[in-house]
């Protein structure tokens, strides 16, 4: 058998880990346009903090690759599927052939089409290690740093700077910081937070023009910069899949066995769309640890073992400087709300089942609500007036309590249903 | 594999699986001089209300969420045991996003800590199954 995964990062990883549990002997390729070792993608900032470094970042250690027999094409991308060969171009034109092909081609930072950034000297993504570096040399002492886009990605890069004494003011088009995790309560919460650590903010503002290295914003204020960082989102690698017929919508369709529409071709990762259990909708969840349990699922398909990843649900545990912010699942329903200082708690449910929370602050036992969200445990089952006020298992019956910690019982998110037929 | 388990039957609540399991962690001889005026931080906690108690730490799930889900690779299942190398963790907290008991918290430090059974700091049976007074607390062998 011969696979070959397009991708090097951790949706590839779940892929080859799983993959050799099955099949001991057969070849596996991984194709990667960057020259890295597999890394952690979300440590850049930390890297730029100095709490990581390039050694401790590595997602596996150095024996990686050659512990799972993996050939490596790094530094080479893949340009387009040969469907009718099986066979995978290279941009050195290179072909690699497939019996089973996994992309796992992730994301890549939307760059805005905003008039006058050509022009703009420094100006950089904030995604890979290489984008990292290259941010890290351009900054100076006093260096006026703007970042377009108060997300995950541009705060945790505003954090990542905050050390070398640069100025840091962040524009976001949505009203809110985190915008995409918090409701308005965390987000003032956490944009508080921030200004106390001297991040300023310009929020439900656009950048319309770059005239040199100002920027002028829709309401004409104007902001001069050194450094600009772009940090207004990412969009899913799906032209290899899309190029070749292979159903796509924002992100590449993938099925509960990580199939794609186009047989023997697999997808994982933040390239994918996937089902959200706790909303029923289709999305893209660019998250890490849904990234690593598609491309296991994916791997354990591709080796023969029927294996299903159906608990996808949106969720991130983010820390800025030193507060940690947890959420999961859908904001939507009645609300069970506390808050004390600078901490919060929201927890959303309706119909006998929770769909989502917002915890900032005191993140104990939290993953005790992910899972009621994963699981979707009936509240009627539970003490739920426990439960909110303090996550544990008490609020469970004593029968349920017994079975989870009394036996080797299977939480798996992924169920396997079938025998390997691998050898 | 032998792992922890509690029956809460026999859970008096006296709270001593969670000062064995610091004392475990400190690397001292002496219990009472390790502990003295310490706020202690285990990674087996009891849980209780209304007169009804039990020990929770870390299951070493057959599919362990904290695992898939860490973003740096420091949460590791080796020979069935989730151990965590703390030079690599750099506290984003997403196992405790992930985990459905509640076994991993924060430390002092920052980076996760979570039960691994003592393999780190002693031979043998975890400390707090030594040192449960009821037998609340067993480690033993229960399928997989």
């Amino acid at each position: 058998m011969k696979y070959v995964i397009i991708g090097n990062s951790t949706a590839a990883v779940g892929a080859v880990e799983a993959i050799r549990r099955n099949d001991r002997s057969g070849s596996i390729v991984i194709i990667g346009s960057e020259k890295y070792h597999v890394y952690s993608r979300p440590l850049i900032s930390y890297l730029l903090l100095g709490k990581t470094d390039e050694e401790r970042m590595k997602y596996r250690g150095n024996d990686f690759y050659n512990e799972h027999r993996c050939e490596l094409k790094l530094g080479r991308t893949a340009m387009r599927i040969d469907l009718p060969k099986k066979q995978v171009i290279l941009d050195n034109g290179e072909a690699v052939s497939y019996d089973r092909l996994l992309v796992a081609t992730g994301s890549s930072p939307v760059v805005p089409p905003i008039p006058g950034l050509d022009e703009v000297t420094y100006k950089f993504t904030f995604t890979t290690l290489d984008d990292a570096k290259a941010l890290d040399a351009a900054l100076f002492e006093n260096a006026r740093v703007l970042i377009l886009g108060a997300g995950l990605i541009g705060l945790k890069c505003a954090e990542g700077i905050s050390k070398k004494k640069v100025e840091i003011t962040c524009v976001d088009l949505a009203p809110r910081v985190l915008s995409s995790i918090l409701d308005d309560q965390g987000s003032d919460v956490i944009k508080k937070h921030l200004e106390d650590h001297s991040i300023r903010f310009f929020l439900g503002r656009q950048v319309t023009g770059f005239d040199g290295n100002k920027a002028i914003l829709d309401d004409k204020t104007g902001i001069p910069f050194d450094v600009l960082v772009l940090a207004v989102g990412v969009r899913p690698n799906v032209s290899l899949v899309r190029d070749i017929g292979g159903r796509v919508n924002r992100g590449i369709l993938i099925d509960e066995r990580c199939r794609t529409s186009i047989p023997d071709i697999y997808a994982a990762g933040d390239c994918c769309e996937s089902m959200d259990v706790s909303s029923g909708e289709t999305k893209v969840m660019a998250l890490l640890p849904n990234a690593y349990m598609q491309g296991e699922c994916a791997g354990m398909n591709m080796s023969g073992v029927d294996y299903i990843f159906d608990r996808a649900i949106p969720m991130n545990a983010i820390g800025l400087f030193g507060k940690h912010i947890i959420t999961a699942g859908t904001y939507k329903g009645d609300i069970y709300y506390e808050s004390e200082g600078g901490s919060l708690k929201k927890l959303f449910y309706s119909d006998n089942r929770l769909n989502g929370f917002i915890i900032i602050g005191n993140i104990d036992k939290a993953g005790i609500y992910t899972a009621l969200i994963r699981e979707k445990t009936p509240l009627d089952t539970i003490d739920f007036e426990l439960i909110c006020r303090t996550p544990g298992l008490m609020a469970f019956s004593r029968e349920t309590r017994a079975e989870k910690l009394g036996g080797v019982i299977n939480e798996s998110i992924g169920t396997p249903i079938g025998i390997p037929c691998v050898e | 594999m032998k792992r922890v388990y509690v029956n809460e039957k026999w859970c008096l609540g006296c709270h001593l699986c969670e000062y064995y399991c610091a004392f475990a962690n400190t690397g001292e001889k002496d219990m009472a001089r390790a502990l003295k005026d310490m706020k202690i931080s285990p990674r087996i906690r009891v849980e209780e209300k209304d007169g009804i108690s039990f020990a929770v730490s870390c299951r070493h799930c057959p599919e362990p969420l904290c695992v898939k889900g860490c973003i740096t690779g420091a949460l590791r299942k080796i020979d069935g045991i989730i151990t965590v190398d703390r030079n690599k963790c750099i506290g984003c907290y997403t196992c405790i996003l992930s985990c459905p008991y509640g076994a991993v918290s924060p430390s002092e430090d920052g980076a996760i800590q979570k039960c691994e059974l003592c393999i780190k700091t002693h031979e043998g049976i975890p400390r707090c199954v030594l040192g449960c007074p009821n037998g609340a607390i067993v480690f033993e062998e229960r399928g997989e």
